[in-house]
């Protein structure tokens, strides 16, 4: 009796850490008084901002406050039929400037962004939700980065394609995410434009207040009229546009369900097209990886821009022997993440994007807890106003639950386990999705070994949401397909005539 | 002495250089201002070995570092005393007679300090010397030449037989880090000294470059917040050498607060052992209470 008495107590006094007690941070909000956001903002067409045909506009707010922002203008089907006409009015000047001119318009627009990097990283931090942090340090100079190396390919061109003569494919429609706006329009922008093709792009509908300031850059940049044109709208305008016989090709980013709605819209017609879908990518953690830095991994991982990527580590495959220990470790590291004002300089963690978006977090977080799988949530207090979800982990869920098969595109992480190698594989290509891996061992052998056998497009190694501009980036199975970035990114926006030899 | 432990006790996780140096680096952008930088940069006075190693120390010198240590801002109450005065044996009396009567503890070196290499007799007495004259805590080296020729039992043995001739005095262990080189050899040097009974560990001795680096401290935290939650022994760290702003210090106190918590923000559990900080520190309390930064001559130079 005496013997249970004296085990409970020592249980209950199990040495545990406890965080935030002793030194709070004060509240480091970076400074608004360096910008402004206009009351309203319109369609960017050949060179121009212009008022939309159809009249309309709709409100852009902050995910974090649900105040609103601004208001950008809709582009209806006449607007859509002015930008593709701009594009194709301004396409065959721009193809025949030589590579080197194209480079230095490119050049100089990535200058320019990394001028006013600041105010964008405000803008997109107030339009988003995402922390400043990470606008800061790495939306905005990637963005830049996109530009600075698709400048070099430029000039370059028939050395990417020996023995082949590349050329632009005309005016390319890209639609894009509300998850990095300004990155992946600059993903997007810049490899079409240092082909020599001209640009329709249609930013998110929650999200565009970086891509039409990016249209100021264009024009302090002097880039010709029409060559890149930005229509704000929903998925109305994105359809239109998609629809238009104009284009020459279709570059899309978002959700694989209008992926697979772009394509067959594509089908049949001498469009070119690439598709960067959804993904449910795993984290491979053996026992012998370098435990506390793959915990750092898989924060980053999945709590990196509130897990709104597409390839995130949304499923964390941990080997049997250390499990619990790496779970301990998580619970405890989840604990310390920052979450609240995204402006603030200290939040690591900011708002939900939009409240359809939170609402599908909450619903399939509530479908693991109905599934049987045990939810473990950072106690941290959450914001009265706004979009908010707290970073979660999921245990005990078996490769049938939804929160292990279907993309959550939120914070929430599902911790499964396997035994072997051969397993881990198999657990890991077990998805619809083949975006990204992550793979967590100290032994080189090893690593080779799985790379090889990962179907995903990204294998990290040792980290994980790491990009970079010469890297290229894209999906296997419903995941999509298409590069971009590197010389791979580079073939998407060109034609190929062959037959010619290098003289 | 024949080390009751195999090579197989000493076996530690790997690190990742990359991802830790990654993880320190992120850390480094934590934004400190207002009510929080003053109250870190108190805390960092608090934490602070107030240390003079030199061939030219002399009773006169220590004596002035000890006033410091006592008041550092003799206008400012609110502004703690150091933690110790950290000396060579040798001065270790007149520190003690200079800081009777306050809590700055007294600190010396020992065990062949800096580079370790006498036999273990003259080690251990050089210990009992230093805690008969007063000392209150040790800082030990360890031996690196054995460490690197993988002799690790004969690392473990010295730090006990130090550790039990320490008697009541604490004992910081100094792995001296800028010669283990990696941070695999960093995180096995704090296993055995964690394993030996260390009080704290130690980054560096300040004679060699570089001493402490932020990645390494936050690997040494890590260290002793797992071998806490194991056996429920808490170990203090002690960042030594190079560290000589204000910035600096409140970049080493994230890395406590975001590693190992609450219960290492304290001088108990965490210290920083450098000369040239204390002055810059103060020098960011006068301009955060004034607002205005005051003239380095209007710090006591000592």
């Amino acid at each position: 009796m005496a013997k249970h008495v004296e085990k409970a107590k020592v249980e209950s006094a199990a040495p545990e850490l406890q965080f935030g007690g002793v030194w709070k941070y004060e509240p480091a909000p970076e400074s608004t008084d360096h910008f402004t956001i206009a009351p309203r903002y319109e369609l960017f067409v050949g060179g121009q901002f212009v008022k939309p045909k159809s009249g309309e506009y709709f409100a852009t707010i902050d995910p974090a406050t649900e105040k609103p922002l601004s208001e950008v203008a809709l582009a209806g089907d006449k607007d859509v039929d002015a930008a593709v006409k701009a594009g194709q009015k301004a396409f065959p000047a721009w193809k025949a400037l030589s590579g080197e001119d194209r480079a230095r318009f490119l050049f100089r627009i990535a200058r320019i962004l990394l001028e006013r990097a600041r105010e964008f990283a405000c803008v997109e931090t107030l339009d988003n939700g995402k922390p400043i942090k990470e606008t800061r340090d790495v939306d905005v100079p990637l963005a830049a980065q996109h530009f600075f190396y698709h400048a070099g390919w430029a000039d370059k061109l028939d050395l990417l394609f020996p023995g082949q003569r590349p050329e632009p494919l005309g005016v390319v429609g890209q639609v894009i995410p509300w998850n990095f706006p300004l990155l992946m329009a600059a993903w997007k922008i810049a490899p079409a434009l240092a082909a020599g093709n001209t640009v329709v792009l249609k930013p998110a509908e929650t999200s565009p207040l970086t891509a039409l300031r990016l249209c100021e850059v264009f024009q302090q940049a002097g880039l010709p009229p029409g060559v890149v044109n930005v229509i704000t709208g929903d998925g109305g305008t994105g359809a239109a546009l998609v629809r238009h016989p104009g284009l020459a090709k279709v570059a899309f980013t978002g959700s694989t369900e209008v992926g697979k709605e772009i394509q067959r819209a594509v089908a049949g017609r001498n469009v070119e097209l690439t598709l960067e879908l959804g993904g449910k990518a795993a984290h491979l953690v053996f026992e012998d990886a370098a435990l506390d830095q793959a915990v750092e991994g898989v924060v980053r991982g999945i709590f990196f821009n509130q897990g709104h990527v597409c390839c995130a580590g949304s499923r964390l495959l941990v080997q049997e022997s250390v499990h619990e220990l790496f779970v301990d470790k998580l619970r405890r590291r989840m604990s310390r993440i920052r979450v609240g004002n995204p402006m603030d300089k200290n939040t690591d963690m900011g708002a939900i994007h939009s409240k359809p978006q939170l609402q599908r977090i909450r619903e399939l977080v509530a479908a693991g807890v109905d599934e049987g799988a045990v939810l473990h949530q950072a106690p941290c207090e959450l914001p009265q106003k706004g979009f908010w979800f707290a970073p979660s982990m999921f245990t005990g869920v078996a490769m049938s639950h939804r929160i292990a098969r279907e993309e959550i595109f939120g914070p929430v992480l599902s911790v499964l386990t396997f035994r072997t190698p051969e397993e881990a594989v198999e657990k890991a290509n077990n998805t619809s999705y083949g975006l990204s891996a992550g793979i967590w061992t100290d032994k080189g052998a090893r690593i080779l070994w799985l790379a090889e056998r990962m179907q995903a497009g990204v294998v990290w190694n040792n980290t994980f949401n790491r990009f970079d501009a010469a890297s290229p980036f894209g999906g296997f199975k419903e995941s999509g397909f298409g590069r971009e970035g590197g010389r791979q990114g580079m073939r998407a926006y060109v034609r190929l005539r062959g037959g010619l030899l290098p003289g | 002495m024949s080390h009751p432990l195999s090579p197989v006790e000493f076996r530690v996780p790997p690190v990742d250089a990359i991802a830790l140096e990654t993880r320190a680096a992120d850390l480094a952008t934590r934004s400190i201002k207002k009510r929080a930088k003053v109250q870190g940069l108190c805390l960092a006075v608090s934490m602070m070995d107030l240390t003079t190693l030199e061939g030219m120390d002399s009773p006169g010198k220590v004596r002035q570092l000890c006033g410091k240590a006592r008041r550092p801002l003799p206008l400012r109450p609110d502004v703690p005393p150091c933690a110790a005065v950290c000396v060579y044996p040798d001065l270790v009396e007149v520190a003690v007679e200079a800081l009777r009567g306050s809590s700055v503890q007294v600190a010396s070196v020992a065990t062949g300090f800096p580079a370790g290499r006498t036999d273990r007799q003259t080690k251990l007495r050089e210990v009992e010397l230093a805690v008969a004259a007063g000392a209150t805590e040790i800082d030990m080296v360890i031996d690196r030449g054995a460490f690197l020729s993988g002799r690790y039992g004969q690392v473990y043995d010295e730090i006990c037989a130090v550790k039990e001739a320490c008697g009541p005095a604490h004992l910081k262990v100094i792995l001296e880090t800028g010669e283990l080189k990696t941070y695999d050899n960093v995180r096995r040097a704090c296993r055995i000294a964690l394993l030996a009974g260390a009080d704290f560990l130690k980054t560096s001795t300040g004679k060699v470059t570089p001493a402490s680096t932020l990645p390494v401290v936050l690997l040494m935290l890590e260290a002793v917040r797992d071998h806490y939650l194991e056996t429920g022994r808490q170990v203090g760290v002690k960042a030594a050498g190079g560290i000589r702003t204000s910035k600096d210090a409140l970049r080493y106190l994230v890395l406590v607060a975001e590693t190992c918590g609450d219960l290492w923000l304290s001088p108990q559990w965490f210290r920083f052992g450098a000369s040239s900080l204390l002055n810059d520190v103060l020098q960011q309390l006068e301009k955060e209470r004034t607002g205005r930064y005051q003239r380095p001559a209007d710090f006591s130079a000592d």
